[in-house]
């Protein structure tokens, strides 16, 4: 699957898409993000650890527009996010997919029409080629016999895979990854992590990660980031952060996690 | 007291003409109900307060004062406005307008009840305000109230005989008149109240059984 605004070959490679400037999110007293600057290049695949409560979700919400943040701007491809009108921002968020922990398929739709309603409403296809652009999706992720179920009919696994599928047919030019397989059970979550890398692999989707799945993070990731209070303490390829990380925040993180 | 069959037998052509009519009142008035207080709950979940503060006193006021009180309002003082409708046309307002202050309670708990990951998803997917409300929160949110609606619709069919007060001849208005011109209450009474048990029983069984099919 092409993505069809992101230009191929090594320009795409520096062309950079999202930029955080001295971003601040307080909850109450609370600062879960503290001046945070960082900015992604399109098409690179981006994985954020760090500890629970260290802000890395709060990112990606932010990008969603799920949430505002206090101080600081936020660009998108060019275009500010943050601060920005409500014009701008639709239009910046036709640009991001994001999957949810907790899937968040709409349960009163049938699988197909989960994935099919955002593309006509919204982007104006017409519902043939919604469909055919569903299904092709659905057999991407192994689930091409499924269209006729209802989302409760499927396991967390499948309900998550259907998730992917459901914001792929956006055809985003950024994909968030919050957690997609913290909610699952210990047997379903190689089939979703094997979808991703298919995804990761085969397509020039910039991605965003939150994940607490080392591997997972270590094959597809162009560079990870390493989370503390509210800000990037350390970053780099995954080899150096994983092999040879700088920082003892880092070091004793991964000990605890790996 | 005697039981008088021939009593029976002569208010019956009086009975079917008032049940007529409480059935009347109560479908229009029901449905005037269900979509007026589908307006008042997603109108309350609006951003702006302009929106939000009018419709939350005029509805706060309205739950608060009787029935019979906005019976005679819209009945009497209408009229010197310039506006004037049928006995039965101001009655099923009234009871609609009134009822709709409660069932925009009913749908505005089954809002609340849907998780706030489907407000995120259809945001994460771009969704309109419109899709959103239509497609995605109310077919999930109004399957959670049916049976709570449905409990206001038996309330409604009691609060019927109300509408005697503004002249219409409702069932137990029907009673009245046929009582007091054959001086005979027993019979036509009794018939009109064996009518709303067999309304309202079955009513409240069907409903239990959609509550059975549509609360999971």
């Amino acid at each position: 699957m092409k993505q069809p605004d992101a230009p191929a070959g090594p320009a795409a490679a520096t062309r950079e898409l999202i930029r955080f400037d001295q971003v601040t999110k307080r909850f109450g007293d609370h600062t879960v993000l503290d001046r945070l600057g960082f900015s992604v290049d399109a098409g690179k695949h981006v994985t954020l650890i760090g500890p629970s409560g260290s802000g890395k979700t709060t990112i990606l919400r932010l990008l969603m527009t799920l949430a505002k943040p206090d101080e600081g701007t936020i660009t998108v491809a060019g275009r500010q996010l943050f601060p920005a009108g409500e014009k701008q921002i639709r239009e910046i968020r036709k640009d991001i997919g994001m999957v949810f922990q907790q899937f968040n398929l709409f349960p009163n739709m049938k699988v197909l029409r989960n994935i099919t309603e955002a593309p006509v409403t919204v982007l104006g296809l017409s519902k043939d080629e919604a469909e055919e652009r569903a299904r092709e999706l659905l057999d991407l992720v192994g689930l091409g016999d499924h269209v006729d179920k209802y989302p409760g009919q499927l396991s967390g696994g499948q309900q998550q895979r259907v998730a992917i599928a459901r914001a792929l047919a956006m055809r985003p030019q950024v994909l968030l990854l919050d957690e997609v397989t913290s909610a699952l059970d210990p047997e379903l979550v190689a089939g979703v992590l094997d979808v991703l890398r298919d995804i990761a692999r085969s397509t020039d989707i910039t991605m965003l990660c939150v994940t607490h799945e080392m591997n997972f993070a270590r094959d597809i990731s162009d560079e990870v980031l390493m989370f503390d209070s509210g800000r990037v303490i350390e970053s780099g390829s995954p080899d150096k952060i994983f092999n040879d990380p700088e920082h003892a925040r880092t070091r004793e993180f991964l000990s605890a996690v790996l | 007291m005697t039981w008088d069959w021939n009593a029976v037998r002569d208010f019956m052509p009086h009975f079917w003409d008032g049940l007529l009519v409480t059935l009347q009142a109560l479908a229009l008035g029901s449905l005037i109900s269900f979509a007026l207080g589908l307006v008042w709950a997603v109108l309350m979940r609006t951003p702006t307060r302009w929106v939000r503060w009018p419709v939350g006193i005029v509805t706060e006021f309205v739950r608060d004062t009787p029935l019979l009180v906005q019976l005679f309002f819209l009945f009497y003082v209408l009229p010197e406005w310039g506006l004037t409708f049928s006995a039965l046309t101001t009655g099923v307002v009234a009871i609609g307008l009134h009822y709709s202050t409660y069932t925009m309670q009913v749908y505005r708990a089954g809002i609340d009840a849907v998780p706030a990951g489907q407000w995120e998803a259809a945001t994460a997917l771009s969704l309109s305000p419109w899709r959103t409300w239509t497609a995605v929160i109310l077919p999930q949110a109004i399957r959670r109230v049916v049976p709570a609606l449905g409990n206001y619709v038996i309330a409604m069919l009691k609060d019927t005989p109300m509408l005697m007060a503004i002249t219409v001849l409702d069932m137990l208005g029907e009673a009245r008149l046929f009582s007091q011109q054959h001086f005979q209450f027993t019979e036509p009474l009794t018939v009109i109240g064996v009518a709303f048990v067999l309304i309202a029983y079955p009513a409240s069984l069907l409903l239990r059984a959609l509550e059975r099919r549509l609360v999971r």
